[in-house]
C-alpha cells in the first residue's frame, strides 16, 4: 500500500488519494455489524498533522466499538443475521444453522464472470429441495461492457422461501460480488438495506493499480457507512490454487459457498453443474466440482452464516418445471397447438423464440424470422388465413410497427395470437427493463374503432396458460388477441406446477371438409357478431378477404349500411365474450378502506404487500385484471365495497404534487384510465417508471400513505 | 374433362374448370387498362394447368392492380399497401398444397414494400409473384412511382419526376437464390401468357415485372413502347419462352439469352436503352423456402403430444 512508502511512524495511518487517514481493526464477533475495521479521514495530506491528530480519532472508533460490543452481547442469541464466534472447527457441531422462512441473495460481477450461472443453479436446486423460489437476472444493456463499472453490472438475484414465492422481493439479504464498483449499480437500484451482508472479493486491495486499490478502499469505506455489513473475502486467491485463470470457475466457488451458507443439496447442485458442462468433457465437470467442494469447505470454515430454509408443501412445487415467462411462453404455444411463430428479433421478446427455435420441432412447429415487425406480422396472419391460428411475438417498438396488421386482422376478422413482452417506452426506451406501458397502445393503439381481445398474464404460469386461451379465443371469437406480458415476467424464473398437457388444448386439425355456398363467409349472428371462417381449401367457401369495409359476402361495400353492421358486428364479439367472464375476485375482504387495483406481472408483489397490511390491520383489498379488453364484469360493483380504489402500475402517470399538475393536468395510469372512464368512478392511481419491478415494501408504503389520507381510515 | 395419360389411356377427371370458374367479379378497371389482359392471362393459364379454384389463392396489397383477387373466382387476400409478399408467403409457409398468386403494384412493391420484395425473392417460396408496373400510382392518383420515367410529369411533381427510374430487374438480379425473373409487356397476348404459364409452372417465385399501360394518367408511357417497338428486345432461347413469328415480328430487335446465365442477364438488365422482354434468368434448383418452414405438417396429435411432454421434460425438477 502507499502507506508503506512513507518513512518513520504510520501506525493507525493509512493515505488515499493524498489525504490520512485513520484505520482500526474491529474485533471478530462484531465484524457483522461493523465491517473488519472502522476508518476515519484525518483531512489533511500533512503526514505530521495526521500523526497528532490520530489518537482522537482512534479513541472515537474504538469508544463506537465498545458500544456495539455492549449491545451485541444482549443480542447476540437471538439476532440471527448476524454471525455468531465460535472457535475453529466446532463450529458447525456447537451452533447449527439458523432456521429462516425465506432470504434474498444477490450474486453480482462483471459480465462474463458466470454470475447467473450460479444463481441459476442455487435457484434450481432450491427449487429441487421444494422451496419456493424466484430467480431475476440483472443483465446489462451492453454486451460486453467495460470491466469494474456499476453501468456494466451483470448478475441475478436469488429469491427462496419457505412458502411459494411470487416475486423479486424487496432489498436483499445478502451479496456476493466479484467486484465493490458493480454493487454500486444495485445500490443504486435500492437493492440492500442496512445490514445487508456483503461477501466482498478482495484481491482488488492489492492491485498493482494504485487507481484500483483506492477505488476498492473508498468504496469498502462508504458500503460501511451505508449500514452494508461487508466481508472481504479472497475468492480469487482461493480459486487460484485450483485453476490459472479464475474468471472461469469463481462462479463456481462461490456457488459452493451459498450452498454451504444456505444448506443446499450439495448432490443435487453438483448434478446441475455436471448438467451444464455436459457438451465438455469429464476434466472440464471435475475442475468445476473441485471449485464448488473448495468454495463449500471455504464457506465451512470462514463464514458464520449458515442457514435452513424448510421446503413448503405448496401443491405447484409437488410436480414442477422451472422456466422463465418467456420459455412458459414458448411452450404454451406449442402447448395451444400453434404451429407458425413470425418474428423479428427485440428484446426483451426474443428468448421466447430462442427457446421455440430449440424445441418447435417436438410439436411440429417453425419459426420464421421475417425482415421485420410488419413482415412478420403479415407472415403470421398469412398462415393463420390459410389454416392453423398462427402466432406472432414482439415488445413495443415491434407493437407499433404492427398496428396497421392489427387492424387488418380487426377489420377482416383473422384469429391471431400477438404475444407483446412490454419494456420501458417511448421509442426504443428501456430495452431490457420492464414497464407496463404497452396497454393504450394495445387497446386503442389504431386507427378506426378496432375492437380486439387484450388479456395480461400475471404470473409465470400464466405466460404458458394464456397462450393457450388467446388461441382459443382468437379461433372462436374470430379475432387478434393481444397476450401482454413483461420484461419482468420475461426473465423471472420460478418453479410453476407442471402442466397436465391435454391434446384438448391443441388447435384442432385442418378443416377441409366442404363448405356450405349457402353461407356468406361472414354470416354475423346478429347478437354476438360471430361466424365462422371459411379456410382456403374448403370447396364452396371461395372469398376475397378484404382490409376494406365489406358485407357479410366480404364483398367491398362502402355504403353506409353495410359499414356500420360490419362495425357493429366486431365491436358485439366483445360484448359477447363479456358475457362468458366472471366478475374477478377480490384478493382479501371484499369490502374496505381500499382497493388496490393491478394488471399484469405485478401480481405477486401487490398481494405481498397487501397481505402484510392486512396483516398489520389495515383495511385494504387488491384486484387484478387479466382481461383489459374487453373487461372483467362486474368491477362497478367491487369498486363499491371500498372508500377509495386506486390502481398502482409501471408506467407513466404525473405526481398529482408535481409543478403545474391539477385535476385538469394530470394524467393518469394506463389502467386507471380505462377504469375511470369504463366505470365513471373517481379512480385513482400510483404509477412509476424505474425500468424494475416494484418491490412489496415500495407497494406497502404506497399503501400506508393513501391510507393515512383517507379520512376515516380505521 | 378428358386427359391423355402418359400411357395413352383415356383419364376421366372428376372436375374440369373453364375460364368461368375461374372468373370472379366484373373487374371496374378503366377502359384500356392493361390490367385486363393480365387477368385474363391468368384466367387461362389457370384453366390450361386445371388447378382447383378452391386450392388457389391470390394475394394482393393495395391499388388499381391490387384489385385482382376480387376478380378470381378463387380465395383471395387483399391486404394492407405493399404487404402482399409477407401475407402470401405465410400463406404459403404451412400450405404448400396451395397455389399462390400474388398481383402487386410498382408502388407496392417497389416502394413501400421495398424490403418485402428483396426478402421474398430470397425466401423463394412456391408462388407466381405478377408486378403490375404501370409506372404511376393509379389508384392515388398520378403520383410518382419509383419506376415513373425521368421527366414525366405527375401530381406530386408536376414539372417532372425528378430521378431517374428505379430498375426493378437489376435489383431483383442482384437478390440471392432468386429463381426467375422475366419481363413483358401487357399488351401482347401470347408473349404475356407463356410468360406467366412458365412462372406459374416454375417451382420457386416466378417474379414478372410487366410493363402496363395506364391510359388514364400516363398514357405516354405504354404508348411511347407502342409506336416504337425498336426500344424492346425479345430474348430468345431453346430454354426460354416459344413464340410464334407473328411476335417476332412485332419486337424485331431480338437476343440470344441463356435464362441460366445470370450474369448476362444482369448485363441484359443493366443496359437502360433497350427493354428486355422474356425470362432473363431461370434456375429451377434454388432452394424453396416453403418446403423447409412446412416442417411437421404430417406429425399426429399423439406424436405433438409425446412432443409437447419432451419439451415440458427439459424443465423437469
Ligand atoms: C399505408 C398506406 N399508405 C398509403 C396508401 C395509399 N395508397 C393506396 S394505393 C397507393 C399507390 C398505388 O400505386 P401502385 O402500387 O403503383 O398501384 P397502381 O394503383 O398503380 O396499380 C397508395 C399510395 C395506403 N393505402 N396505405
Ligand atoms: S387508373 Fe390507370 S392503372 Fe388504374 S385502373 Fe385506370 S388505367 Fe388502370
Ligand atoms: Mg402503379
Amino acid at each position: 500500500m502507499s502507506s508503506s512508502q512513507v518513512a518513520g511512524d504510520t501506525k493507525y495511518l493509512f493515505k488515499r488519494e493524498n489525504t490520512w487517514w485513520v484505520k482500526v481493526a474491529v474485533p471478530r464477533q462484531l465484524r457483522s455489524t461493523l465491517g473488519y475495521d472502522l476508518r476515519r479521514s484525518l483531512r489533511t495530506h500533512d503526514i505530521d498533522v495526521a500523526r497528532k491528530a490520530r489518537w482522537e480519532a482512534i479513541k472515537e472508533l474504538r469508544d463506537k466499538i465498545e458500544k456495539s460490543k455492549a449491545a451485541h452481547g444482549a443480542e447476540a442469541v437471538e439476532a440471527g443475521s448476524k454471525p455468531v464466534e465460535k472457535g475453529n472447527g466446532s463450529r458447525q457441531a456447537a451452533r447449527g444453522a439458523q432456521t429462516i422462512d425465506q432470504h434474498i441473495v444477490e450474486i453480482v460481477s462483471d459480465s462474463g464472470e458466470g454470475a447467473q450461472k450460479c444463481g441459476q443453479i442455487l435457484g434450481l436446486v432450491s427449487g429441487k429441495m421444494g422451496n419456493g423460489v424466484w430467480t431475476v437476472e440483472i443483465i446489462p444493456a451492453e454486451i460486453q461492457p467495460p470491466a469494474r463499472e456499476p453501468q456494466g453490472a451483470s448478475g441475478i438475484r436469488v429469491r427462496m422461501g419457505s412458502h411459494y414465492v411470487t416475486n423479486m422481493g424487496n432489498q436483499a439479504d445478502m451479496v456476493v460480488a466479484f467486484n465493490e464498483q458493480v454493487l454500486y449499480s444495485r445500490i443504486s437500484n435500492g437493492a440492500y438495506k442496512e445490514g445487508t451482508v456483503v461477501l466482498l472479493e478482495n484481491m482488488w486491495a492489492e492491485d498493482p493499480e494504485e487507481r484500483i486499490r483506492n477505488q476498492y478502499r473508498e468504496a469498502l469505506a462508504d458500503f460501511q457507512a451505508r449500514g452494508l455489513v461487508v466481508y472481504e473475502l479472497p475468492l480469487q486467491k482461493e480459486c487460484l490454487k485450483l485453476v490459472n485463470d479464475p474468471r472461469k470457475g469463481k462462479n463456481m466457488f462461490v456457488l459452493g459457498m451459498l450452498c454451504r451458507i444456505y444448506r443446499r443439496d450439495i448432490e443435487k447442485a453438483k448434478d446441475e453443474i455436471a448438467k451444464i458442462f455436459k457438451r465438455k468433457s469429464e476434466k472440464v465437470i471435475k475442475i468445476n466440482h473441485d471449485l464448488f467442494d473448495a468454495g463449500y469447505a471455504f464457506a465451512r470454515d470462514n463464514i458464520d452464516y449458515e442457514y435452513e430454509i424448510p421446503s413448503t408443501d405448496d401443491e405447484r412445487l409437488k410436480s414442477a418445471i422451472v422456466v422463465n415467462g418467456n420459455t412458459a411462453a414458448g411452450l404454451g404455444v406449442m402447448a395451444a397447438g400453434i404451429d407458425l411463430v413470425a418474428m423479428y428479433p427485440i428484446t426483451p421478446a426474443t428468448s421466447a423464440s430462442h427457446y421455440l427455435a430449440e424445441d418447435f420441432h417436438l410439436t411440429g412447429g417453425f419459426v420464421h424470422q421475417a425482415e421485420d415487425e410488419i413482415a412478420a406480422i403479415g407472415f403470421a396472419i398469412g398462415a393463420s388465413y390459410a389454416g392453423k391460428t398462427a402466432c406472432t411475438i414482439t415488445s413495443g417498438p415491434g407493437i407499433a410497427l404492427k398496428t396497421e396488421m392489427i387492424g387488418l386482422a380487426v377489420m377482416a376478422e383473422i384469429p391471431l395470437v400477438i404475444i407483446d413482452v412490454q419494456r420501458g417506452g417511448p421509442s426504443t426506451g428501456l430495452p431490457t427493463k420492464v414497464e407496463q406501458g404497452d396497454l393504450l397502445a394495445s387497446l386503442y393503439g389504431s386507427p378506426g374503432d378496432s375492437p380486439k381481445v387484450v388479456i395480461a398474464a400475471a404470473t409465470i404460469s400464466e405466460c404458458f396458460h394464456f397462450v393457450i386461451m388467446a388461441r382459443k379465443l382468437a379461433e372462436s371469437f374470430r379475432t387478434p388477441v393481444l397476450l401482454l406480458t413483461d420484461a419482468n415476467l420475461a426473465t423471472g424464473v420460478q418453479p410453476i406446477a407442471r402442466p397436465d398437457v391435454s391434446d384438448e388444448w391443441f388447435a384442432p386439425p385442418l378443416d377441409q371438409s366442404a363448405w356450405d355456398e349457402q353461407v356468406a363467409p361472414y354470416d354475423w349472428d346478429e347478437t354476438s357478431g360471430l361466424s365462422e371462417r371459411p379456410i382456403p381449401g374448403m370447396r364452396g367457401g371461395e372469398y376475397i378477404l378484404t382490409g376494406l369495409a365489406h358485407n357479410r359476402n366480404s364483398k367491398i361495400a362502402y355504403d353506409t349500411a353495410s359499414n356500420q353492421e360490419g362495425a357493429d358486428m366486431r365491436s358485439r364479439k366483445l360484448a359477447a365474450l363479456s358475457a362468458t367472464l366472471k366478475p374477478p375476485e377480490v384478493h382479501g375482504d371484499p369490502t374496505g378502506d381500499l382497493l388496490i387495483v393491478g394488471w399484469g406481472s405485478t401480481l405477486g408483489a401487490i398481494e405481498e404487500a397487501v397481505d402484510l397490511a392486512r396483516a398489520q390491520g389495515k383495511k385494504v383489498s387488491s384486484l387484478h385484471l387479466r382481461f383489459l379488453s374487453p373487461l372483467e364484469p362486474g368491477l362497478k360493483d367491487i369498486f363499491a365495497g371500498f372508500k377509495k380504489v386506486m390502481t398502482i402500475e409501471l408506467n407513466y402517470s404525473d405526481d398529482p404534487d408535481a409543478p403545474l399538475i391539477n385535476e385538469e393536468t394530470r394524467r393518469y395510469a394506463q389502467l386507471a384510465l380505462v377504469l375511470r372512464a369504463h366505470t365513471l368512478l373517481d379512480i385513482d392511481c400510483w404509477s412509476v417508471v424505474p425500468g424494475h419491478p416494484l418491490s412489496p415494501h415500495r407497494i406497502g408504503s404506497v399503501i400506508d400513505a393513501r391510507l393515512e389520507k383517507l379520512e376515516g381510515a380505521e | 374433362m378428358f386427359g391423355l395419360k402418359g400411357d395413352w389411356s383415356l383419364d376421366v377427371k372428376e372436375r374440369y374448370f373453364t375460364l368461368d370458374d375461374y372468373s370472379g367479379a366484373v373487374p371496374r378497371w378503366c377502359t384500356g387498362c392493361g390490367d385486363h389482359g393480365i387477368l385474363a392471362a391468368i384466367h387461362r393459364v389457370c384453366r390450361d394447368a386445371q388447378i382447383t379454384p378452391e386450392k388457389t389463392v391470390a394475394v394482393s396489397g393495395i391499388g388499381c392492380s391490387s384489385r385482382l383477387p376480387h376478380y378470381m373466382n378463387t380465395y383471395g387476400f387483399h391486404g394492407l399497401h405493399g404487404r402482399a409478399m409477407p401475407v402470401a408467403c405465410g400463406v404459403k409457409s404451412r400450405r404448400p398444397d396451395l397455389d399462390v398468386w400474388v398481383a402487386t403494384g410498382d408502388g407496392d412493391c417497389f416502394s413501400i414494400g421495398a424490403a418485402h420484395w428483396i426478402h421474398a425473392m430470397r425466401y423463394n417460396m412456391d408462388l407466381t409473384m405478377l408486378v403490375f408496373d404501370n409506372g404511376i400510382y393509379g389508384l392515388t392518383k398520378k403520383q410518382t412511382s419509383p419506376t415513373t420515367p425521368l421527366d414525366v410529369p405527375t401530381n406530386t411533381h408536376p414539372s417532372g419526376a425528378l430521378l431517374p427510374p428505379l430498375n426493378p430487374l437489376t435489383v431483383t438480379l442482384g437478390i440471392t437464390n432468386i429463381s426467375f425473373v422475366a419481363q413483358i409487356v401487357d399488351w401482347n397476348a401470347q408473349l404475356r401468357h407463356e410468360v406467366i404459364k412458365k412462372a406459374h409452372e416454375h417451382k420457386g417465385t416466378g417474379f414478372v415485372r410487366i410493363i402496363q399501360r395506364c391510359p388514364v394518367y400516363v398514357e405516354s408511357i405504354g404508348k411511347g413502347l407502342q409506336d416504337e417497338p425498336t426500344r424492346m428486345q425479345l430474348l430468345t432461347h431453346e430454354k426460354g419462352v416459344q413464340v410464334d413469328d407473328s411476335v417476332k415480328r412485332l419486337f424485331p430487335n431480338h437476343a440470344e439469352h441463356d435464362p441460366t446465365d445470370l450474369a448476362a442477364a444482369l448485363t441484359i438488365a443493366a443496359n437502360d436503352s433497350i427493354l428486355p422482354l422474356g425470362i432473363l434468368y431461370h434456375n429451377p434448383d434454388a432452394i424453396c423456402y416453403d418446403q423447409i418452414s412446412s416442417v411437421g405438417l404430417e406429425m399426429s396429435t399423439d406424436e405433438r403430444l409425446a412432443g409437447m411432454n419432451q419439451a415440458l421434460d427439459h424443465f423437469a425438477i
